[in-house]
């Protein structure tokens, strides 16, 4: 299953999101430390959910860096983290 | 002095620390150099700590941190963030504010 895949499955069970986008931004990373041959290096998230009500910045990126901790171990090298409530409203 | 020990003292004895991948003047990942940039436009002084000298170094801060991504950011002692979050403050302003708040000087004509 391609990274991706995973990223997306682990993050709609955890938190519900109400909107989810991953961007593959590894080709921008070629030839730079930490890209990978396959492609699934470097990744941006957008997400939106009501998780994320009531915690601060730090909060909502340790809720996803410890639900996706294997994957930043193993597998991918960087994750830009976008994550807003609803309210929030973002762009 | 383990690795704990010495990421300890530096975020304890320097107002504002970075935890980065290369140098301030030399910056070796792009996330690292925003960083690096909103610092200087804001011109505030800080120590710059090179992850990829020491693999020791680059371990002990995810661990002391518990954040397992670099950049990391320190203002008197409290983890502020990563590249992500600096970003967001700044925008926001509230990067400016905290940094007043802690007593770290910003340069006035900085755009807020």
């Amino acid at each position: 299953m391609a990274i991706s895949d995973t990223l997306t499955g682990k993050l709609n069970a955890a938190f519900a999101p109400q909107s989810l986008d991953i961007v593959n931004e590894s080709h921008l990373h070629a030839g730079h430390g930490g890209h990978t041959p396959n492609g699934e290096s470097h990744f941006r998230v957008h997400i939106v959910s009501e998780a994320f009500n009531g915690k601060s910045r730090i909060e909502r990126h340790r809720m996803i860096n410890e639900l996706l901790a294997v994957e930043l171990r193993d597998a991918i090298h960087a994750l830009a983290i976008h994550a807003n409530t609803p309210a929030e409203a973002p762009r | 002095m383990s690795v704990n020990q010495f990421i300890d003292n530096e975020v304890k004895s320097n107002d504002v620390v970075l935890f980065m991948k290369g140098t301030p003047q030399f910056p070796q990942c792009g996330f690292s150099g925003q960083v690096v940039q909103i610092l200087d436009h804001l011109g505030i002084a800080y120590k710059g700590l090179n992850v990829l000298e020491s693999d020791e170094l680059r371990n002990g801060i995810k661990a002391y941190s518990n954040w397992p991504t670099i950049p990391q950011l320190y203002v008197k002692g409290e983890f502020v963030g990563g590249c992500d979050i600096i970003r967001e403050m700044f925008q926001a302003s509230e990067l400016q504010d905290l940094l007043k708040e802690k007593g770290v000087p910003v340069r006035a004509d900085a755009p807020a």
